[in-house]
């Protein structure tokens, strides 16, 4: 394929669009607001042109571009996509002018700087899901902290300092010590290959082949790093700090995105890095992650803030992707990665709804509703149809990520138990719980605040922001194919660098006789 | 017609896109009503016509499968939206379509003028799309699509009138326990379709169901299957132990308790579990739980029905009632004698609950059974079709329900054995009486409302007319399964025409029917005789000397305690179940482990980092001369370890 620069185009894109912003004039909002939504959709545009030139029957990374950057080093500008960054790259293009649009009136301060943070964000969030090269993704990595940092704190509410210093501390720790694996990595690579590199295909060839025993801590530093992200169980409680002190679009890109860096990260770097130590470690993270899955609807289900439940519910959402992952079959690893898809649409439209109700109530509590459902008719259905889609009613998209996590789990030969999936099932019915009580106690009954009598239904600006998100939870739920046909071959792969020969791991037999 | 199946799915689903988006605009009721019963009536008409065409088919080739696009293709997992026409699927849509069309038309007179009309309608439209697929599904997964989708139009009709109180509670939260008890035993559900999966690596049914006979998979992965599913369907159709739900699904208009919790949702289970038949011929432990859970669960919501006063709980419990009678027969091996019961069921249910909407339409909304007496000559359609329904399901012949009801009896005594059947006798004593104490006190006797505030009137023709319709066909419906010993050469043409979809499982059972005749027709008989002796009973108690009813009550109050509070059953997974996982979550996961234990850590930590790094802030005084005494202080040790090292 011919050389293509569509990544740097697409990297580029919020870049130029931030660095423009700042000639703005800072007093005319309404052009900062129509530039920055602009930029992210011409970002959008840019990520469909993409997708459209993807080849869904290669596992390969596409569209890759390579410059050196630190000649000595042997560090370059690597960049390229596989299916799993595509859907990811789809995700974050999209969410990103949905956000921007979905601020429209709720940041009133500082609107410029708002912007800006925002695209910045975007830039460090695709840098992250396209680097090939170890040390520019690890630039990206910690680059998107900044913005986010600020992002709670200068527009979050009343908390949002705690919330922000302590979101970039806990992730910072973790990533200190992803660093000092990375470095061993590099320098034990180096010694192998007879020069430096930074490569990441590069190092996928000489990490399998560590020492065991070495193998086990590198792992549990990068996974330590990404087990913070997303957050796995115990490492979760920076979480709900962060979602409930966040404004509307801090929340939405977090759980969107941000959410997902972590699993990225386990699929990206763990799996195929560290093979014998993800299979050696699996049975523990999936245990972990079915304890998340458990534990984050029942503290979901007690929460008095619909924020919190909310945030408390990705816990649990996400404990599904991470045994997805450690599931190791081409059924759980494809579940996981439409859920993780599928988790950034549901949650964010749960965050959205909670922020535009806010807007117009200033309260979050549970308990200062009740009968909303004959005064706001649309914000009602799109609350029910929301929290259906992350309970995971059929035909809607969490049910296909579920479902295809938990049947995976279920025959695998990796975790070797019917136990894990029969104790995360039941995060299916507590789902219904937490989700449907809430959804009661704020929407049905009658009206006990008057306050809410006088409060409007959702505009225009608010539908808008909701329906492309509504397409495509009924579009995942009635033909996922379209997703999952972009990443089928590249969680192939995965699962085949874990699981190949040299492993001495027999899953011959994962794959169900057709 | 066959090939136009999927317009069954199609328009039901028309109807729920037509008026969700435009009901709230066109406001009228006509529009409305006509596109909501019209669409079903469509369906229907489809589904008559495939069943002539499936007629004119050899019998060994009355299955075709509608193939409409891929749903999920993931590994071996190729799941498409398919629909397979055959025997069983389609005595299951001419029930779910005939009945829901006339409940649809009936409910354009029972809703008329509610301000949520539309809504009313896009609900249902959407419970016949989603149990369509139900039903006509060719594999778990899209039958279990249709499973949580009535579901959800069960949550969504109960809670219909979401601002309404309901008894100690309100509407919303009936709605919500429905939809939480179903999900439990969806969880079952999921589990066995789990292991259907990695068992037989294939989600259809055509594929399972061959492969179940031709792999070698030990019994117990049977069992294990069957009862998972079975956990399943005790969800769905209201079974000890997740049976809770449907009493306070009455919330909903009474119309919904026809279509969804009386003729066919609920008994998706019993579908379900003889759409497995081969599955559960294959696991015979798993049939005696079935037959097990079947029977007790008929005996003891019928003991609840004796006592209740509102008009709408008998009914429920009844259904409950009669639920276990079809499991009853699917443990028996009696397949298509649970679905025949199934398909009388869903007929003089329905009607018994139109019926009870039209006394509560005209009483307004009165449905304490205290308080009717007399009406039979105020609203004689609703009257004279409420008996034929009431004599019907007390099993009195030759209505509809005494065919299904004995065969289901007779199945239980030749293959299960005397007591099952004993329990099946004394529940249908207890059926006829409390079906006809419900009708004496209603119909017959003195009126016991204030007939100056209240005029009871007869129904609108919108809802006579489907009262008619119900009554005939609880009246002749049994007739076309007429046991073998009455109908001779012909045989039992309901049996006949099911037997194809269960010959596996019948082989795989070889239930030998080596019982006399005589000993058939001596125990039609009894149980002909049970059912006369509840309607006496019922009559002297209620209608001759009325005192003796509250003379029993009151001599066994703690017995009639119990049974009017259903065993307390409710409070019982409240204390046992509800609380413990609430309080837990509250005080201990998350006031305990998540804040002081997890998060407290954490900040603790930080606070320890921070108390030391105050401490060796001090060293940074910021007097330079300090500084430059520690550095030449370093600078000498350095030299000192040098010299030491080097010489």
């Amino acid at each position: 394929m011919e050389q293509s620069y569509l990544l740097t185009y697409l990297l580029a894109i919020p870049l130029i669009g931030s660095l423009l912003l700042i000639f703005i004039n800072k007093e005319k909002e309404q052009l900062v607001k129509y530039f920055g939504l602009a930029v992210s959709l011409i970002a959008f545009v840019i990520s469909l042109i993409i997708y459209f030139g993807f080849d869904n029957q290669s596992g390969d990374f596409q569209f890759v571009e390579k410059f050196n950057w630190v000649r000595g080093l042997n560090i370059s500008y690597h960049v390229g996509v596989d299916g799993l960054s595509m859907l990811l790259i789809l995700l974050t293009t999209f969410l990103t002018p949905l956000t921007l649009l979905s601020s429209w009136n709720g940041i009133k301060k500082r609107v410029k700087e708002f912007t800006f943070f925002m695209l910045i964000l975007e830039l460090g969030m695709l840098g992250v899901f396209v680097s090939l090269d170890m040390f520019l993704f690890y630039v990206f990595w910690e680059a998107m902290l900044i913005p986010m940092y600020f992002i709670i704190g200068i527009w979050g509410y009343d908390r949002r300092i705690y919330a922000s210093i302590k979101f970039f501390i806990y992730t910072m720790a973790g990533s200190l010590l992803m660093l000092v694996a990375i470095i061993w990595l590099v320098v034990y690579s180096a010694n192998i290959l007879g020069g430096f590199t930074t490569n990441l295909l590069d190092l996928y060839k000489t990490g399998p082949t560590i020492d065991k025993s070495i193998q086990g801590f590198l792992f549990l530093a990068f996974a330590l790093s990404f087990a913070i992200k997303v957050p796995i169980f115990p490492f979760h409680t920076w979480l709900p700090d962060a979602h409930v002190e966040a404004p509307t679009a801090g929340s939405v890109i977090l759980a969107g995105v941000l959410l997902k860096m972590g699993t990225y990260g386990f699929l990206r770097f763990n799996l195929p890095l560290f093979p014998q130590a993800s299979l050696d470690y699996a049975v523990l993270i999936s245990v972990l992650a079915v304890i998340g899955i458990i534990y984050g609807a029942l503290v979901a289900m007690v929460q008095t803030d619909m924020k919190k439940l909310v945030a408390y519910s990705s816990v649990s959402h996400l404990g599904f992707v991470i045994l997805g992952i450690f599931a190791l079959n081409q059924e759980s690893v494809q579940g996981a990665v439409i859920q993780m898809i599928n988790h950034g649409l549901s949650t964010g439209a749960l965050f959205l709804l909670v922020g535009m109700i806010y807007e117009r109530t200033h309260t979050r509590k549970i308990s200062d509703y009740g009968g909303i459902a004959k005064i706001v008719p649309f914000f009602s259905f799109a609350l029910l149809f929301t929290s259906l889609s992350s309970i995971g009613l059929p035909g809607l998209n969490g049910f296909i990520g579920e479902f295809l996590i938990l049947i995976g789990a279920f025959k695998s030969t990796v975790l070797n138990s019917w136990w894990f999936t029969v104790f995360a099932a039941t995060g299916v019915i507590f789902a219904a719980v937490y989700l449907l009580w809430m959804y009661k106690k704020v929407v049905f009954g009658e009206v006990t605040n008057h306050n809410l009598d006088s409060i409007t239904d959702l505009n225009l600006r608010e539908k808008l922001v909701l329906i492309p998100i509504f397409v495509f939870i009924v579009w995942i739920g009635i033909y996922p194919s379209t997703f999952l046909n972009v990443s089928s071959k590249t969680s192939e792969k995965i699962i085949k660098l874990v699981t190949s020969p040299q492993n001495q791991i027999e899953l011959g037999k994962v794959d169900a006789p057709k | 017609m066959i090939h136009l199946i999927y317009l069954t799915v199609l328009f039901p689903l028309f109807g729920f896109l037509f008026n969700g988006i435009l009901g709230p605009k066109i406001k009228n009721e006509k529009v409305i009503g006509i596109i909501g019963s019209g669409t079903i009536g469509i369906a229907f008409i489809i589904a008559v016509g495939a069943l002539f065409e499936t007629l004119a088919l050899p019998v060994d080739q009355r299955l075709t499968i509608i193939t409409l696009f891929q749903w999920i293709d993931v590994a071996g997992l190729n799941i498409h939206f398919a629909y397979q026409v055959d025997q069983l699927s389609l005595v299951m849509s001419l029930v779910v379509t005939g009945v829901g069309f006339i409940i649809h038309v009936y409910s354009i007179g029972y809703m008329h003028g509610d301000k949520s009309f539309w809504r009313f309608f896009t609900y249902l439209n959407l419970f016949i799309f989603a149990m369509m697929n139900l039903i006509l599904a060719d594999n778990f997964l899209l039958l279990f699509l249709g499973w949580e989708g009535v579901g959800l139009c069960s949550y969504l009709l109960i809670g219909f009138w979401y601002d309404r109180k309901f008894e100690k509670s309100t509407t919303a939260s009936a709605g919500l326990k429905a939809f939480i008890v179903n999900r439990i035993g969806d969880f079952g559900f999921l589990l066995g379709m789990f292991l259907i999966y990695s068992t037989f690596g294939s989600l259809i049914f055509t594929d399972v169901f061959s492969r179940a006979l031709s792999f070698n998979v030990p019994e117990h992965i049977f069992t294990l299957i069957a009862i998972f599913l079975f956990i399943g369907a005790t969800g769905k159709s209201a079974q000890i132990p997740l049976l809770v739900w449907l009493p306070d699904a009455m919330a909903g208009p009474t119309p919904v308790s026809a279509l969804i919790h009386a003729a066919t949702m609920v008994t998706a289970g019993v579908y379900m579990v003889a759409r497995c038949s081969i599955i559960y011929a294959s696991a015979p432990t798993a049939m005696m739980v079935v037959a097990v859970i079947g029977v007790f669960t008929a005996f003891f919501a019928a003991t609840i029905g004796l006592v209740q006063n509102d008009i709408k709980k008998v009914l429920a419990y009844s259904t409950i009632s009669q639920l276990g009678y079809m499991f009853l027969a699917l443990g028996a091996g009696a397949f298509s004698a649970g679905i025949f019961h199934v398909m009388t069921h869903a007929f003089f249910k329905a009607l018994l609950f139109l019926g009870a909407g039209s006394v509560i339409h005209s009483m307004h909304d009165v449905q304490d059974i205290r308080h009717y007496g007399g009406l039979k000559k105020y609203m004689p359609i609703t009257y004279g079709t409420f008996l034929v329904a009431a004599t019907a399901i007390s099993g009195i012949p030759p209505l509809s329900g005494f065919f299904s009801k004995d065969e289901i009896l007779w199945y239980s005594y030749a293959n299960l054995g005397i007591v099952f059947w004993l329990i099946g006798v004394i529940t249908a004593l207890l059926t006829a009486f409390y079906m006809f104490r419900l009708y004496f006190l209603t119909f017959e006797g003195k009126e016991k409302f204030d007939s100056h505030k209240t005029h009871p009137h007869e129904s609108p023709k919108l809802m006579t007319v489907p009262l008619i319709a119900l009554g005939v066909l609880s009246a002749i419906g049994g007739f076309i399964g007429i046991p073998e010993i009455f109908s001779g050469d012909h045989g039992n043409l309901f049996h006949t025409w099911l037997a194809p979809v269960f010959k596996s499982a019948e082989i795989k059972l070889m239930n030998i029917g080596s019982h006399s005749h005589f000993e058939e027709i001596l125990f039609m008989a009894i149980s002909i005789v049970a059912g006369v002796a509840g309607i006496y009973y019922a009559w002297y108690a209620y209608l001759k000397k009325p005192a003796v009813a509250d003379k029993t009550a009151s001599r066994f109050k703690g017995a009639y305690n119990i049974l009017l509070n259903k065993y307390f059953l409710d409070e019982a997974y409240e204390a046992s179940v509800v609380n413990p996982i609430v309080k837990g979550s509250e005080n201990i996961l998350w006031k305990i482990a998540d804040n002081r234990i997890i998060d407290g850590t954490i900040n603790n930590l930080a606070k320890l980092v921070d108390n030391i790094s105050g401490t060796i802030k001090k060293i940074q005084t910021g007097v330079a001369q300090s500084y430059a005494l520690v550095m030449i202080l370093g600078v000498l040790i350095a030299l000192l370890w040098l010299i030491i090292s080097y010489s």
